[in-house]
């Protein structure tokens, strides 16, 4: 595991760039975040962060409590009383072991550990399969993580650096997983620009847990049994999380440009080509490749075609994205989950996107759900075109069925 | 650069020599709704006011959680969080590597903090043995689980745990009219399954919680040890086992003199037999009748003599058979 953003860390040189995958840039983030608890459990595409962390931590060049769990409900739970004690964590996990850590995900937020997990997005059993698929990270969707999904290996380690600014700021005190897709992202090499520790300092004040630190010196009681008295209020205390987690996460990304001197803009989805755009696909994490490519190509056919990437999607940027989309004529979702029995029997995003829609008088486009990509099968550029194609048929008055699979076998 | 696996230096707690020369100071005090007699929350009592003030508490799911730690009722004057049913190993782990780093780094005081996982049956011996067995594989780390044992899910309606005994009655295994014995298990041997498998544990120990000073002096012992460290305290329970709360005592006591309870510890590998239990080893005590123990309690009440002679005969079997008596339920006849 001689990595090469091992060797260039020992160099200790001023901004440089090195060619790294994407869970390296995760664990060149986390040696830079100075994290100091980071626990390990072997899943793919996951457990390659950690490969990385644990050279990084044999070299020296990392100081952290290393630690193998015997399974990731442990994993999870580890960093979680780590990090109430004071503690900066990392951890993470892949498909079934990310639910099978599911009873430490859903206290993880509720007790505001401002923990910053990585999702190596996997398909979940039955049956087995390594590649993406983006229900793993989605189903903590309802209980107050943040969930980012991002498609280059730098934006993992950008996003990791303003994951625990982000989580770890007052006002939110909550959970971030940062979803990768696996393989595309977390095992594809990429020219990433490795910040400074002083850069990092900067913009990363340490971890401060407050009136919620679990010390000797400060003797409270967290978490004792509620029942019906006050359940509900602290729900709410959660629930006022999210009113403010957009302004929070915006704030957050105008301080990284200007510290690392790095144009992001938009923190919550990037437009690609929609200037003049009569139709648009949106989908999240590394579909973004083979979708670029597609619409350079039918752009010039003279085609008016767009793409939109989402990052975040929790918090849902609801608003935002819904004054971009009503602009088109229609718009095409692309699922790499499913959600069985659901609306129209759509895919995750397409619901959630059409009830951002809902509200308001403004226009209502046309959304089409495709679901694709499933069990890490390639999207290719004919899929990205065949879908684009309904779009516009719909954008053009025509019936096109709601939700249909695209690049399955005949 | 100092990464080291090397344990910090752990508390000095010395024993109290003596009832009179036990710390005043409470850290567990009123505010707890447990059921009259009951003797876990006896254990809880003992274990903070045996560790004292530089400590935390990670209290996963049962009895001490749902009935003992309420909302604006916390009984804790030690720093107490709640942690999930199985994971008091995990917490503790977690807890240990948190002050760790952080003192390595200069970012907390350094100082000897205890960091006590606590468990019941249900959390320890069942759904938590997993982590509670890796915790012990971690020699760098401070920290104690405690499991107080009341032989059954005791919070949610007294169902069988994997530390019940032989034929009780439980809402889970409630006698019927063709089968009288439902629970057809062997208490689990959880002090001697962690002794065996971890010989990286710096002490091991069981405990009843009938008898205040040595539990107080175990727990002081195992804070001290420095590494990861686990104590089992048997916890009568007036509602689980179904008797009069005035006999909690006097059933901590039964069991240890009838032979069913084992007191003992394992210090860096060494046993030691404890109190009674080590005039049993030693001939010098003569095991009471199991009976006498059965009978007094209503979750046995549908036993009929066979059940008892069963009974009888595997306590038996412990003390005469086991390679390690007690302790080790290989038998000597096959080794």
């Amino acid at each position: 595991m001689g990595t090469v953003a091992v060797q260039e860390l020992k160099q200790k040189q001023a901004e440089q760039e090195a060619l790294i995958t994407g869970a390296e840039a995760i664990a060149v983030a986390c040696k830079l975040a100075d994290v100091d608890v980071v626990t390990a459990y072997p899943i793919r595409p996951y457990d390659t962060v950690v490969q990385y962390i644990s050279q990084l931590v044999a070299d020296g060049e990392m100081d952290c409590e290393y630690i193998a769990a015997e399974g990731e409900h442990s994993q999870f739970e580890i960093v979680k009383h780590a990090s109430m004690c004071g503690a900066r964590v990392f951890c993470g996990s892949s498909g079934v072991g990310w639910m099978y850590a599911m009873e430490c995900l859903t206290v993880t937020p509720a007790l505001r550990v401002p923990m910053v997990a990585m999702v190596g997005n996997r398909a979940l059993d039955d049956p087995g399969a390594f590649g993406v698929e983006h229900n793993d990270a989605l189903s903590v969707r309802d209980l107050g993580w943040n969930l980012i999904w991002v498609d280059s290996a730098q934006e993992c380690l950008d996003t990791a650096l303003l994951a625990y600014r982000i989580a770890e700021d007052r006002r939110m005190m909550v959970p971030v997983a940062i979803s990768c897709d696996g393989s595309f992202l977390t095992h594809s090499q990429a020219l990433v620009k490795i910040p400074t520790a002083e850069q990092v300092k900067r913009f990363l004040p340490r971890y401060d847990r407050g009136e919620l630190l679990l010390h000797p010196d400060n003797v409270i009681s967290i978490a004792p049994q509620c029942n019906e008295d006050w359940v509900m209020e602290i729900r709410r205390s959660n629930y006022a999380v999210t009113e403010r987690a957009l302004d929070v996460i915006g704030e957050c990304y105008a301080d990284f440009e200007q510290v690392f001197g790095r144009k992001i803009g938009n923190p919550f989805f990037e437009e690609y080509m929609t200037e003049d755009a009569e139709v648009v696909l949106v989908g999240m994490g590394t579909l973004s490749t083979p979708a670029r490519v597609a619409i350079r190509k039918m752009r010039e056919e003279g085609r008016k075609v767009g793409f939109v990437r989402l990052r975040w999607f929790r918090p849902f940027p609801a608003e935002a994205l819904a004054k971009c989309l009503r602009r088109f004529k229609a718009i095409g979702v692309v699922d790499r989950d499913y959600s069985l029995g659901s609306p129209y029997l759509s895919g995750v995003l397409a619901t959630e996107i059409r009830t951002a829609l809902y509200p308001g008088s403004g226009p209502k486009p046309p959304v089409l759900g495709f679901i694709c990509g499933l069990g890490g099968r390639e999207v290719l550029v004919p899929d990205i075109e065949k879908m684009t194609g309904f779009v516009s048929q719909a954008a053009a008055g025509e019936s096109v069925p709601l939700t249909q699979w695209i690049g399955l076998r005949e | 650069m100092n990464i080291s696996s090397e344990a910090r230096p752990a508390q000095k707690l010395e024993p109290f020599k003596g009832v009179k020369k036990v710390a005043l100071e409470e850290y567990f005090t009123s505010g707890h709704r447990t059921c009259q007699g009951c003797f876990s929350a006896q254990t809880m009592r003992l274990l903070a006011k045996a560790a004292g003030p530089r400590t935390v508490v990670l209290g996963s799911t049962g009895c001490m959680y749902v009935a003992n730690t309420s909302y604006y009722t916390t009984p804790w004057g030690v720093p107490w969080t709640h942690t999930q049913l199985g994971s008091s190993g995990s917490a503790a782990l977690g807890a240990a590597a948190a002050f760790k780093a952080q003192m390595r780094k200069g970012k907390i005081a350094d100082e000897p903090i205890n960091v006590i996982a606590v468990c019941g049956d249900g959390g320890g011996a069942d759904m938590g043995l997993g982590a509670i067995s890796a915790t012990m594989l971690h020699p760098a780390y401070n920290l104690l689980i405690l499991m107080y044992d009341n032989e059954s899910y005791a919070n949610t309606d007294i169902q069988i745990s994997g530390t019940s005994p032989y034929g009780a009655n439980t809402s889970f295994s409630t006698p019927g009219k063709v089968k009288r014995i439902m629970n057809q298990r062997w208490k689990k041997n959880m002090a001697g399954l962690i002794a065996a498998g971890h010989p990286t544990a710096k002490y091991v120990g069981t405990a009843v919680s009938s008898q205040p000073m040595p539990v107080m002096n175990q727990v002081r012992k195992a804070l001290s040890a420095g590494g990861p460290t686990f104590l089992h305290v048997l916890a009568p329970c007036p509602k689980g086992w179904d008797y009069d709360p005035i006999l909690s005592r006097e059933l901590g006591e039964l069991a240890v003199t009838t032979g069913i309870f084992p007191l003992y510890e394992v210090v860096e590998g060494k046993l030691e037999y404890l109190g009674k239990t080590k005039q049993i080893v030693e001939g010098r005590y003569t095991r009471k009748p199991v009976r006498e123990y059965l009978l007094k309690q209503g979750r046995f009440s549908h036993f009929i003599d066979d059940d008892i002679e069963f009974f009888q005969s595997k306590i038996d079997e412990m003390w005469n058979r086991w390679l390690i008596p007690g302790v080790m339920p290989v038998l000597k006849d096959l080794a």
